[in-house]
């Protein structure tokens, strides 16, 4: 059975806990620390699989396990409770596969750093949250984890604190996943109380599914409260209009940007919407606005991702992009198409995240090598890498075929259903699909743009620590190659029934569908049309996506002084998205500022004047008042006696005359 | 025939010209002779209660009164002798550094 469930979180907290408390002093050694924090996270994978192929095998696919229980209030009954279904199972995979491989990786990049052992800890309690968020059977314990990311996300962000910038990403990345817990919360508090008008008192998931349809199909409360958690997700999944810390979260360290902001942490909100898709599917007012936020930042994004320099940032802002993706599929309905463009998207995102990083850890040895100061970051420092790091390449460019979605790699399959969705689903538009197809095709030129300037063409790193620059160890390629396999393979578990040639089904849409088809029945959503127009659309988007490469070719690789003069042709247009269309600064004038002026009239106005003001005055008027009563001690005796009788004769008259 | 009221009367007559006295006067020695006054009235009313009560409390309290009175006395003057050491008078008015 599935009782052993709560030791998919106990290893990686073990793990943490003991890096945590004991690595700095007594376990000290690099080797010994990494190989508590990855074998943590590799044993919750073992359990994980274990558990995964029972599930498989099993007839039965819900199963909910408690585990104790927290709190009982009223008639409110909340447990410890995991809830292990095919959703939460592939999840697990996920966030337990490619977590294994990034702490694997992480022992070879954090090499040498100081606070290696600080990393380990927060890295595992991070595996932990996030396990405890998608396994949790209620929106209690799936808080618990969503904060618990979030936190986590906090302290890696800021890892290198002593850097003023790191500090202030973190900070950011906090405040504004902030913003949308609220709206998490305001939903929770909306479903709980009208649920429990209708007399069910509940916050687990079963419970929610099994009673959703009482809060009434497309009735205003649903809207509300399915928006509010859209809120919750556009803040963790860093969406229009909450996305901007994620950009600045690629201060920390690389494999963090891999394993947080881009495989795993950044989808719980895909995560939270799939979880609830009844609920979801109750207001197709929601789902309008989530597909239309999802292809909205999806182009947006994508555009920023055209002008930007540093290799992580186009990566960063390509995971925006990618997760737009994934909301346009929630919105049209797609919702196994969202889970598996997040599962092909951790594969191949973590690829190149960690291609990066493995480029980055080159560049920055090589620099330091030569003693420069040059950005190890800026792909304007690189060029011509291929050479020297052929794994890198290799993997990098598998991953960048992947994401661009050509045929037969992850990314086209996913990519490809959440496309036919867009167009065919009864919850679909033509617009949305246009958008999405648009920004599939600008995916794949800032992509190939991206991995033309690190490892094509002429080498534009400083003569002196050109040579220095070599390929990365074992414990760092390792992780990239099984990867980049599975973005290469990882597509075969959904091929689309319209091209199935040899038969092999839709596995993932038949694992998935004990939670999803019964939601889709309930409220009509499916997608329907020819399997010609299906095959049609995927050459349509075979083709955009091979333009975006063709003209990325054209301008990176074939004619390097293209892009030059393109810029300064329109050098306008070019420092607006080079500055990220200002959407910092706008924020910065819209709310940062008006909040810090609304904090300084608090305190200069209301704080010094008002609360300092009444203190002051009454401690002024005592003052006052006993300058005035002093003169009466004249300190002559015969005045004290003469009050003193005065008071004798009134109190003895009052008594005689009573 | 003299009654108890006519003992209380005098006795309030006394007292009220102790305590004019006492107001008044800024001499500390005739301020002393003053409060004498009104002790003395107050055992005056005490003894004439005393025998219209007929109850021997009150005469009891006039000893008390006495011997306080007595002891007074002796604090007071030297208080007196002591003042007039300092400031070569014993004008009460000069008496006022007991304030602000």
């Amino acid at each position: 059975m599935y009782d052993k469930l709560w030791l998919i979180p106990f290893f990686p907290l073990i793990g943490s806990i003991i890096n945590g408390l004991l690595g700095k002093r007594f376990i000290k050694s690099e080797k010994a620390i990494g190989a508590i924090g990855t074998g943590a996270v590799f044993l919750s994978f073992l359990v994980t699989c274990r558990y995964f192929f029972q599930l498989l095998g099993d007839t039965e696919k819900v199963h909910q396990q408690v585990v104790a229980s927290w709190m009982s209030v009223g008639k409110l009954q909340v447990d410890w409770g995991f809830l292990f279904d095919p959703l939460s199972a592939l999840m697990l995979m996920v966030v337990c596969g490619v977590g294994s491989l990034i702490h694997l990786y992480s022992i070879g990049y954090m090499h040498g750093e100081e606070g290696f052992y600080r990393y380990f800890s927060y890295l595992n309690l991070f595996i932990f949250s996030m396990i405890m968020l998608v396994l949790g059977n209620n929106a209690l314990v799936m808080f618990i984890g969503w904060e618990g990311v979030g936190l986590c996300s906090y302290l890696l962000i800021g890892y290198y604190f002593e850097k003023q910038s790191a500090g202030d990403a973190a900070k950011k990345a906090f405040v504004m996943n902030r913003v949308g817990d609220f709206g998490f919360l305001l939903g929770l508090f909306t479903i709980f109380w009208t649920l429990g008008s209708h007399g069910i008192w509940t916050v687990n998931f079963v419970d929610f599914s099994e009673h959703g349809h009482l809060l009434g199909v497309g009735s205003t409360v649903v809207t509300v409260a399915t928006l509010c958690f859209f809120l919750g997700a556009t803040g963790k999944s860093a969406q229009l209009p909450l996305y901007t810390w994620l950009p600045d979260a690629m201060e920390g360290p690389t494999p963090v940007s891999a394993l947080i902001h881009a495989a795993t942490m950044v989808t719980a909100g895909v995560y939270m919407i799939g979880r609830m898709n009844v609920l979801f599917a109750m207001s197709p007012t929601t789902m309008g606005v989530v597909a239309a936020v999802g292809a909205a930042t999806a182009i947006f994004a994508a555009s920023i991702g055209f002008a930007q320099n540093d290799i992580k940032r186009v990566l960063a802002y390509s995971t925006v992009s990618q997760l737009g993706f994934m909301f346009v599929a929630m919105g049209v309905g797609a919702f196994t198409a969202g889970i598996f463009h997040l599962m092909t998207h951790a594969f191949f995102k973590a690829c190149l995240f960690l291609g990066s990083g493995s480029v980055i850890h080159a560049m920055h040895h090589a620099l330091h090598h030569a003693h420069l100061d040059d950005d190890p970051q800026d792909m304007r420092n690189m060029g011509g890498l291929r050479k020297h790091m052929p794994v890198t390449w290799a993997t990098f460019g598998i991953s960048c075929l992947a994401i661009a979605g050509l045929p037969f790699f992850a990314g086209f399959f996913s990519k490809d259903e959440i496309l036919w969705w867009a167009f065919a689903s009864t919850r679909g538009s033509l617009v949305v699909w246009g958008i999405a197809a648009f920004a599939a095709g600008m995916t794949a030129f800032y992509m190939f743009r991206c991995l033309y300037m690190t490892f094509y063409g002429k080498q534009k790193t400083d003569p002196k620590a050109k040579d220095h620059v070599h390929e990365s160890p074992w414990v760092i390629t390792l992780p990239l190659v099984v990867l980049a396999g599975l973005a290469t393979v990882g597509g075969f578990v959904g091929v689309p029934h319209a091209i199935d040639v040899v038969h092999i089904g839709n596995k993932l849409d038949a694992f998935l569908a004990p939670v999803f088809h019964h939601t889709q029945e309930l409220y009509q959503i499916e997608a329907h049309g020819a399997a010609s127009t299906e095959i049609m659309l995927m050459v349509f988007s075979v083709v955009v996506a091979l333009i975006g490469i063709g003209i990325a070719t054209t301008m990176y690789l074939k004619n390097p002084e293209l892009p030059a003069k393109f810029t300064s042709t329109f050098s306008r247009l070019h420092r607006v998205v080079f500055n990220k269309w200002y959407v910092d600064e706008i924020y910065d004038a819209m709310f940062v500022n008006t909040t810090k002026q609304f904090g300084n009239f608090c305190w200069k106005f209301f704080d010094v004047k008002i609360v300092d003001g009444i203190v002051n005055g009454v401690g002024k008027v005592v003052n006052v008042l006993s300058a005035g009563l002093r003169h009466t001690q004249t300190g002559l005796f015969q005045n004290y006696a003469l009050a003193m009788v005065l008071g004798t004769v009134v109190m003895v008259a009052i008594y005689i005359l009573n | 025939m003299i009654g108890v009221y006519h003992y209380m009367t005098v006795a309030a007559i006394l007292f009220a010209m102790g305590t004019y006295g006492v107001l008044t006067r800024r001499n500390a020695i005739v301020i002393f002779m003053c409060i004498e006054l009104m002790l003395n009235s107050v055992n005056l009313t005490f003894i004439a209660l005393s025998r219209h009560l007929h109850s021997m409390d009150g005469q009891i309290f006039v000893f008390f009164v006495m011997t306080v009175a007595a002891a007074e006395a002796a604090v007071g003057l030297a208080l007196m002798i002591t003042f007039f050491r300092n400031r070569e008078s014993i004008d009460v008015d000069q008496i006022n550094m007991l304030k602000w």
